[in-house]
């Protein structure tokens, strides 16, 4: 029997196939493409133009690596559709070396759009103002968080952060020095939440987060008396038990906060809605059919997982600014059915990928 | 199977995320273990006062009478573990089979922790140089001889980051709760057996539970304790002892290079003392900061290491229920082998050669399906300044170093225990002055043999406490 998540679920597909053809076409006609993909093209067996007529066609190109993005001329990425757009760059991934660069003019609005209309109201009002408590610099977050206020009617309030510079005091085991620059940012958005603004909303990550609580809980408050509504939230360090810990001894029972997985490759992948059934279980969907998010087998990573298997997250972008067909990210998680909110495979449990999570310096801030 | 909750302040909580406990052999679940996350210590250690506070009620002497009966349910009582229950036989089982320290060891750690509970009115007599311990209760108190003496605690709550693979440290922490300072354990992942049971004990002998925080975890939960206790020890490897180091609010204990050094008035009457060498390298797995892993002397260092080699190089694994079992195994896959491949690569500078080679029958890296080996082995060396010269690794190894007598102490390094074998005046004094070394026996003692009544690595009560000036009247007109 078809069920309605069912006709859901292949109407979805169905979409995806063909924003993957549009989207193909846009990157790999030379009218529209950019310098990268059409020179990239030239290497390849096939002709993408042709030969790519749905989403799985995605699979014949090569897995896309990251590290293409490091170093100039960034403009190499430009679509020529797109040649003429005010454009931003931004940061992404990694926390040292060379930045891994990416180029965008819209894409982070419209990100944030979306994931705005999956906000509820009531938790983030409409018309009030937000602080952005995050990292900031050359990376899209400021930005992004700040469209999704003046999206939702509201003015961001920005306080500074660079993980780069925590990175730097973790790895000569400054703990002191880190601690001072935790301080000094938490000293900030204190400032910020006593300055008789109308602030209501907040992003923030859970490190920041519970200093930011625990901060205001030595001083007699709490987020919410300080004003707080709702907050979202990123991560791998927002875990099931982090989760848990938040809304039961961090927050209380009236500050609403939802988790978020994404980067500045993929956009926002927005947290399957709190049911206490699930037991605080995180279940993430792609935007969809701007991103897809595979949980794909650790030793063939063009076949996806079982139901309820553990694999490598794999991304895939189709915008008109980026076009990423299938990218192995650095955390791996759980395959998940779909919902009827988001009628396509979800991920959860979210997490550093294990092979390389001894290596990597993950939550700094 | 067990399944053993986060405690905090002596109420069990469930944790959405647990690990499992195996069996380092069969590869078997012995527990779940809840986990904390590090907000969940940094939320609790907002009453760390109430700690203190819940044992302050009760008089240290009282405390004291506690630590006795603890011992006794820790040593020989069927206590309750999560959801099931622990008998000793089943504990020593247990840590074998998750740390790879074989059964018998496991026992006799057990007596020596038994050991500390028991004597504890001594061993704090002896550490707070004979200080009548209401003194620290009550802040302020006077000494037989009249003097005023006042005492304040650096910290409600001691925090403890404790290591996987040598449960001979959790002596260090029984004496703080009869100094009615609470405790906040972060238990190695492999050795979850030690923290708990001793709890209950405590418990069962009437310490109050919410004296005690027991956080399993991730390196997060860790670095929270660190953070959040005032006062807090942590075990690790050089770059732990590193990056705490002059950090007044850990203590930290890393690897002891605990050596034998001989005077030259003594050193040809080393034959005397082989089996003193030996036991020092040998007991215990060779797995204890207190373990020998350097014999420093001016001449006959070929011959002693040769008969060193000669006496411990057949000793070879076997099973971890057979008393006699002499070797710990590498129970986390690769670390014998690196350990082995390391040791391999610096003998080839030139300057030390092993000796156990010739009398081992089989290599020195002994591998198992689901646990490595690494079989004694003795080197000896001719230069002081050799990478192998002051080195210890976790199983009996160690470097017989030729070195003249007036070299030795400024060339022998930090030291945890030195025994050295000398009745030469000069040579004790320099010794006694040398601040380099922590332990310090002068005589035919093996560095394995530690005296509960002296401090270690540091005195606690020191570390606990701050000796402060208090007045309650003018003093006397100068």
């Amino acid at each position: 029997m078809t069920t309605n998540l069912d006709t859901l679920c292949t109407a979805a597909k169905e979409k995806l196939d063909a924003h993957t053809r549009e989207m193909v076409a846009w990157h790999f006609h030379p009218s529209t493409g950019s310098p990268f993909w059409l020179e990239k093209a030239a290497t390849f067996k096939f002709d993408p133009l042709k030969e790519v007529n749905c989403f799985d066609d995605l699979k014949k190109f090569p897995l896309f690596e990251d590290d293409w993005l490091r170093g100039g001329p960034v403009r190499r990425w430009l679509p020529k559709g797109l040649e003429g757009k005010p454009l931003y760059v931004f940061e992404t991934g990694g926390t040292t070396g060379i930045p891994k660069s990416r180029l965008v003019a819209e894409d982070h609005w419209t990100d944030y759009e979306i994931f705005s209309d999956t906000l509820p109201d009531e938790s983030f009002p409409k018309g009030t103002d937000w602080l952005m408590l995050g990292p900031s610099g050359p990376r899209r977050l400021r930005l992004a968080v700040e469209h999704l206020a003046q999206y939702r009617g509201g003015i961001a309030f920005c306080v500074d952060l660079d993980p780069r510079w925590v990175v730097k005091l973790l790895k000569k085991g400054d703990i002191k020095g880190m601690e001072a620059y935790r301080d000094h940012v938490i000293d900030q958005a204190l400032t910020v939440l006593s300055a008789g603004h109308n602030i209501q909303s907040m992003f923030t990550t859970p490190k920041l987060l519970e200093a930011l609580a625990m901060r205001l809980m030595d001083d007699g408050s709490s987020v919410e008396e300080a004003g707080i509504k709702g907050i979202f939230c990123g991560g791998t360090e927002f875990t099931q038990q982090w989760y848990r810990f938040a809304r039961e001894e961090l927050l209380g029972p009236n500050v609403y906060i939802t988790p978020t997985y994404g980067n500045t490759l993929m956009g926002l992948a927005c947290g399957k809605p709190f049911d206490p059934a699930d037991n605080y279980k995180i279940t993430y969907f792609a935007p969809q059919p701007r991103a897809t998010i595979e949980v794909a087998n650790f030793k063939d990573t063009n076949q996806v997982v079982d139901y309820g298997q553990t694999g490598r997250v794999k991304l895939y972008t189709l915008t008109k600014e980026l076009f990423i067909p299938g990218f192995l990210e650095r955390d791996e998680g759980e395959r998940e059915k779909p919902h009827e909110k988001y009628p396509w495979d979800g991920i959860s449990g979210v997490r550093p990928f294990h092979e390389i999570a001894k290596t990597t310096t993950v939550g700094v801030y | 199977m067990l399944d053993i909750p986060v405690i905090r302040w002596g109420q069990p909580y469930e944790s959405l995320e647990k690990d499992q406990v195996v069996h380092f052999e069969t590869g078997e679940t012995l527990a779940t273990v809840h986990q904390a996350n590090g907000g969940l210590v940094k939320m609790d250690m907002k009453k760390a006062k109430r700690a203190r506070d819940v044992l302050r009620q009760i008089p240290i002497d009282d405390l004291i009478e506690m630590c006795k009966k603890a011992a006794d349910h820790y040593l020989n009582g069927t206590l309750p573990l999560g959801n099931g229950t622990q008998s000793p036989e089943e504990f020593c089982r247990m840590q074998s089979a998750t740390t790879g320290l074989p059964e018998h060891m496991c026992a006799s750690n057990m007596k020596k922790n038994s050991f500390v509970l028991t004597h504890m009115r001594e061993i704090l007599d002896a550490l707070t140089r004979g200080l009548p311990l209401d003194i620290l209760s009550k802040g302020y108190g006077f000494e037989d001889r009249g003097v005023t003496v006042s005492y304040q605690a650096n910290a409600p709550v001691l925090g403890m980051v404790l290591p996987s693979n040598s449960p001979g440290v959790h002596t260090l922490w029984m004496p703080v709760i009869p100094l009615q300072i609470g405790l906040v354990l972060k238990p190695g992942p492999q050795e979850p057996w030690t923290p708990y049971r001793m709890y209950e004990a405590f418990a069962q002998a009437g310490v109050p539970r919410e004296a005690i925080s027991i956080y399993p975890g991730g390196p997060e939960v860790g670095a929270a304790v660190l953070a959040d206790c005032e006062r807090a020890m942590i075990f690790g490897g050089i770059p732990t002892v590193e990056r705490y180091h002059g950090n007044p609010r850990v203590q930290v204990h890393g690897p002891g290079f605990s050596k034998f050094i001989f005077g030259d008035d003594k050193v040809d009457e080393w034959e005397k003392h082989v089996d003193l060498m030996a036991d020092s390298v040998v007991i215990n797995s060779g797995r204890s900061c207190i373990s020998c892993s350097g014999i420093w002397a001016s001449r006959h260092g070929a011959e002693i290491a040769d008969a060193i080699a000669k006496k411990i190089a057949s000793v070879a694994p076997l099973p971890m229920n057979d008393p006699k079992a002499p070797l710990a195994a590498f129970t986390v896959p690769g670390v014998a082998k690196a350990i082995n491949d390391q040791i391999e690569e610096k003998l080839k500078i030139p300057g030390v050669t092993e000796v156990t080679a010739k009398y081992r029958d089989g290599s020195r890296l002994v591998e198992h399906e689901r646990c490595d080996y690494l079989r004694p082995t003795v080197l000896h060396c001719t230069d002081p300044d050799h990478p192998l010269a002051n080195t210890e690794y976790m199983f009996p190894f160690v470097t017989v170093v030729d070195c003249p007598e007036k070299k030795m102490l400024s060339s022998i390094g930090t030291t945890l225990v030195c025994s050295a074998i000398t009745e030469n005046p000069d040579l004790s004094q320099q010794l006694l002055d040398a601040t380099n070394i922590d332990r310090l026996n002068i005589g035919v003692v093996r560095t394995i043999a530690l005296n509960w009544m002296q401090p270690h690595e540091g005195n606690i009560i020191d570390f606990l406490f701050r000796a402060r000036a208090f007045q309650n009247s003018p003093p006397p007109a100068h």
